[in-house]
């Protein structure tokens, strides 16, 4: 019973504040919105015992990606600026395509029966998931770990000579 | 798995996530909101993942590793997204989707 109050609580959570993301005017409050989204996720993480992963989510996601979000928010517009509204008929048509969508994929997923595979589970505690990922073989995810290390290096790379500016020995300008 | 929670509730919750994603994608004109339209997307996304291997793939581990993966190019697409959009704000003053629209035609 609690279990199910506090999936529902936190799904209105979800649901409530994804809408309020992307439609309301003032962008600051969208990312604040979207914080709340990215927190209210984690808790699913955690009521389904995925302790690692929720913890996970709460740094990288609510902690690294929304206050990097926050800061280009602060350097690309006023704090009072409101977002363009998308014209009426764009906005329908875009409802429109999402509502079937959803719809549709609700219908397709209701429809089928899922079976579990009945073998015993593993426990996903921390420790299970960090022999994982240094190990490698069945179950073993040390390359993907391998490579998504340097993705990270790579991307770290990438935006700093992008968002560099470029100073042709002219620093004072 | 979580007691008397069924796993269509995981995968209800996930579909509507991913379409007001998808509905904000095409309905935003600013870059910004734009992205987070795409984490909503990838969140949803991730929801999938764990609510299929804790309900269906108990002894295996590979929703929760995918699911980490997600998060972890999510936060390199948004570190390389941020930065190619402050290079566009330098250059045009604005991040609106209407006014970047040098290379349209």
């Amino acid at each position: 019973m609690n279990n199910e109050l506090m999936f529902f609580m936190l799904s209105a959570v979800i649901l409530v504040f994804s809408v309020l993301t992307v439609t309301t005017r003032k962008i600051l409050r969208a990312a604040v919105y979207l914080l709340f989204v990215l927190v209210a996720t984690a808790g699913l993480y955690f009521q389904l015992n995925y302790n690692f992963l929720a913890a996970v989510q709460l740094t990288v996601y609510a902690g690294g990606i929304v206050v990097l979000i926050i800061f280009s928010i602060l350097l690309t517009s006023h704090i009072s600026e409101r977002a363009p509204i998308a014209s009426a008929a764009r906005a329908a048509l875009a409802a429109l395509v999402t509502v079937a969508g959803a719809i549709l994929t609700l219908i397709t997923v209701m429809q089928f029966t899922f079976r579990p595979a009945g073998i015993p589970p593993i426990s996903p505690n921390v420790k299970n998931v960090g022999r994982a990922l240094v190990s490698y073989g069945t179950d073993g995810y040390a390359l993907p770990f391998e490579a998504i290390s340097i993705l990270l290096l790579a991307a770290m790379i990438g935006a700093i000579v992008v968002a560099r500016k470029e100073s042709n020995n002219q620093s004072t300008k | 798995m979580t007691q008397g929670i069924p796993l269509y509730y995981f995968l209800i919750i996930s579909t509507l996530m991913f379409f007001i994603g998808i509905f904000g994608f095409l309905t935003r004109r600013n870059l910004i909101t734009m992205l987070m339209s795409i984490e909503l997307v990838l969140n949803s996304v991730n929801i999938n993942f764990v609510a299929f291997n804790s309900y269906l793939f108990p002894h295996r581990m590979q929703g929760q590793f995918f699911s980490l993966i997600v998060i972890a190019v999510a936060a390199a697409e948004a570190a390389v997204a941020i930065a190619i959009i402050i290079n566009i704000y330098r250059n045009f003053r604005s991040i609106e989707t209407d006014k970047v629209n040098e290379m349209k035609y």
